[in-house]
């Protein structure tokens, strides 16, 4: 039983982990440019489709596919942020709601037109297969390095917000546009960059879950759902936010689906709307 | 209380009174409007094989119109409509399987307990801002979909509640294979759901709305309950839902697991934005080609359809805010006759 309990929680906090790397970019573009963008899946998706196509049409190795899936998705993401979605900022979140909704549905059918309505292989180096044992309890290796990736990435992304230039940059258009562009800071590249980003970081996110989540042509739609859940629970453009929620919605749907299959995926719908209720701006939302 | 109301009406009834602002629907009924509500009775004896999707249309349309009532006139942002659509549908499809197949009173039953859903969730819908709304209306969409499908037991799942009987229209009009008294049935309730809906959105009650819409945080000023607006107007908007789902499950006597679905209430949200919102006919108008185009594309290639559904929304979005309806008024406007 106590074992049972702690193979739970970390399946549920790599889950957690994954859903972060790739709502992290989400959680900032509402925070900073106040943009609902249901598309943000799409973005994962293409460094999924990234990551297969390399590793099983050209045999790049799986690790090396990582970085190239970040580079891939960061650039659909700077393209389209400079030709669409920048016009869209000042928007109503209606108008922003039924763009996504439309880009989505293209890169669905995109995908399913390009590389078939099937689930795609993935092919994980041998030494990421099996599992080891830690005080008695089986782990698996691929969760243990999804786990080791994320927190890496937390960190750089720590340090890149906290420690350097365009982090304060990107951190005081957050809290005041207005006052930031006075200050010199060029909001406009900051929005591209941080879009990027974002959209790079969900790429290696799609490219990492291929082995946890699947990857077929619905994706975008089929976890559209959780990565907004993130970061309405976790408070947009709080990093913090999202990894606690991140890890509070893997846990508990991990735990749901493993002690009671018969509610499924009810548990997190459901703790959603209980969270909202108290906090209707997320956990560290900024304004109530 | 009673002196807030009191304080909103002159409000709203001097605006009557004034200059008609073009832009508001008269109480009078235009000729357009009556040539509009003789088409769908043309298509009874010109195109009988259409039957079967018209009444779909007419169906949606009235969905179309309650989620206009709640988007296009209060401005409350939901993406999960097809709750209550859903809710209408299985209290309507269950009363039937269990021995109460009577239509009419299956309607408002099924009304009511949309009604009641949709009273509860508004508390929590209205809370917050426009991200908020659309989370808690997804949320919500989401849990009675997974609650509709775990519970197999009484709504069939997956496979749908299929054994939905019902009995003859006010004792006397079989519904048939042919579908004619689905039509005629599903026509008659859409307009005398519409009259009541055009009605309301041109009383005191629909002027404040607009208001809430336009400006939320000056409503208080002017002495209106910005919560108490949005709850009724939430609470009707979903029974009318409940209606629509509710004839759905009698005129197709089957409940699939889809009335709940997420595609539901995103199409939804489409078809009333191709058509354009705060107008009532724009729901109407979108559902129908929005249905049209999907019988006559998605029979080519669905994955096709889908992709040129996304095209039309970004292009709308981008191009053409206000949809068909909108679009013409402002042509309308630039050829200097007078609009609706």
């Amino acid at each position: 039983m106590f074992g049972n309990l702690v193979g739970v929680l970390f399946d549920g906090l790599a889950y957690g982990s994954l859903m972060f790397v790739i709502s992290i970019g989400l959680s900032v573009t509402m925070g900073l440019m106040n943009f609902v963008n249901l598309a943000h899946g799409a973005f994962a998706m293409v460094g999924g489709y990234a990551c297969v196509i390399l590793m099983n049409r050209l045999g790049v190795p799986f690790l090396l596919t990582l970085p190239i899936a970040f580079v891939v998705s960061a650039l659909v993401g700077m393209v389209l942020e400079r030709t669409l979605y920048q016009r869209l900022y000042k928007a109503s979140a209606l108008d922003q709601v039924l763009f996504s909704i439309g880009l989505t549905f293209i890169a669905v059918a995109a995908a399913s037109y390009a590389f078939g309505p099937s689930q795609q292989p993935v092919h994980l180096p041998q030494f990421l297969i099996g599992q080891v044992r830690v005080l008695g309890i089986d782990l698996g290796i691929y969760r243990l390095f999804l786990i080791a990736v994320v927190v890496a990435i937390t960190l750089a992304l720590g340090y890149l917000l906290e420690r350097t230039r365009f982090g304060a940059q990107v951190r005081a258009s957050v809290d005041n546009q207005q006052a930031s562009a006075g200050m010199g800071i060029n909001v406009n590249r900051v929005f591209a960059v941080t879009f990027a980003l974002g959209s790079g970081l969900a790429g290696i996110g799609g490219a990492l879950g291929i082995d946890v989540l699947g990857l077929d042509p619905t994706f975008p739609l089929k976890y559209m759902v959780y990565f907004l859940l993130v970061v309405a629970v976790g408070g947009a453009g709080s990093i913090k936010g999202s990894l606690v929620a991140a890890v509070i919605l893997g846990v508990f749907d991990v735990a749901g689906k493993y002690y009671v299959p018969e509610i499924g995926a009810f548990i997190i719908y459901a703790l959603m709307v209980l969270l909202l209720i108290p906090f209707p701006a997320g956990l560290y939302g900024r304004k109530a | 209380m009673a002196d807030k109301t009191a304080t909103l009406a002159p409000a709203p009834a001097r605006t009557q009174a004034g200059a008609a602002r073009p832009q508001l629907t008269g109480e009078r009924w235009h000729p357009l409007e009556i040539v509009f509500w003789l088409l769908p009775l043309v298509v009874v004896p010109l195109f009988p094989g259409y039957l079967v999707l018209g009444s779909q249309i007419l169906i949606v349309g009235l969905f179309a119109l309650s989620l206009d009532l709640i988007l296009g006139y209060a401005g409350i942002v939901s993406l999960g409509h097809a709750a209550f659509f859903g809710v209408g549908a299985y209290v309507a499809g269950l009363l039937a399987v269990h021995g109460w197949g009577e239509p009419i009173s299956g309607l408002l039953i099924a009304a009511a307990a949309a009604a009641l859903l949709g009273f509860v969730v508004s508390f929590i819908v209205v809370r917050g801002h426009e991200l908020t709304q659309l989370m808690v209306t997804l949320g919500i969409g989401l849990m009675l979909f997974e609650a509709a499908n775990k519970a197999a037991f009484i709504t069939g799942g997956v496979d749908g509640l299929s054994g939905v009987t019902m009995w003859k229209l006010l004792g006397v009009f079989e519904f048939g294979l042919a579908g004619k008294v689905a039509y005629l049935y599903s026509l008659v309730v859409l307009f005398l759901l519409f009259l009541v809906l055009r009605r309301l959105v041109n009383s005191p009650f629909g002027l404040s709305l607009r208001g809430l819409r336009e400006g939320p945080r000056r409503m208080p000023a002017i002495g209106a309950s910005v919560l108490r607006l949005q709850v009724r107007v939430f609470t009707i908007g979903a029974a009318i839902a409940g209606v629509a789902g509710a004839l759905l499950a009698q005129t197709t006597q089957f409940v699939g697991l889809e009335v709940l679905g997420f595609t539901r209430s995103a199409e939804l949200l489409i078809m009333l934005v191709l058509g354009g919102t705060g107008r009532l006919y724009g729901a109407l108008i979108g559902t129908a080609v929005f249905m049209l185009a999907q019988d006559y594309l998605a029979g080519i290639n669905p994955v096709y359809w889908q992709f040129w559904i996304g095209l039309l929304l970004v292009a709308i979005v981008m191009f053409a805010r206000g949809g068909i309806l909108g679009g013409a008024a402002t042509l309308l406007e630039r050829f200097g006759s007078k609009p609706r």
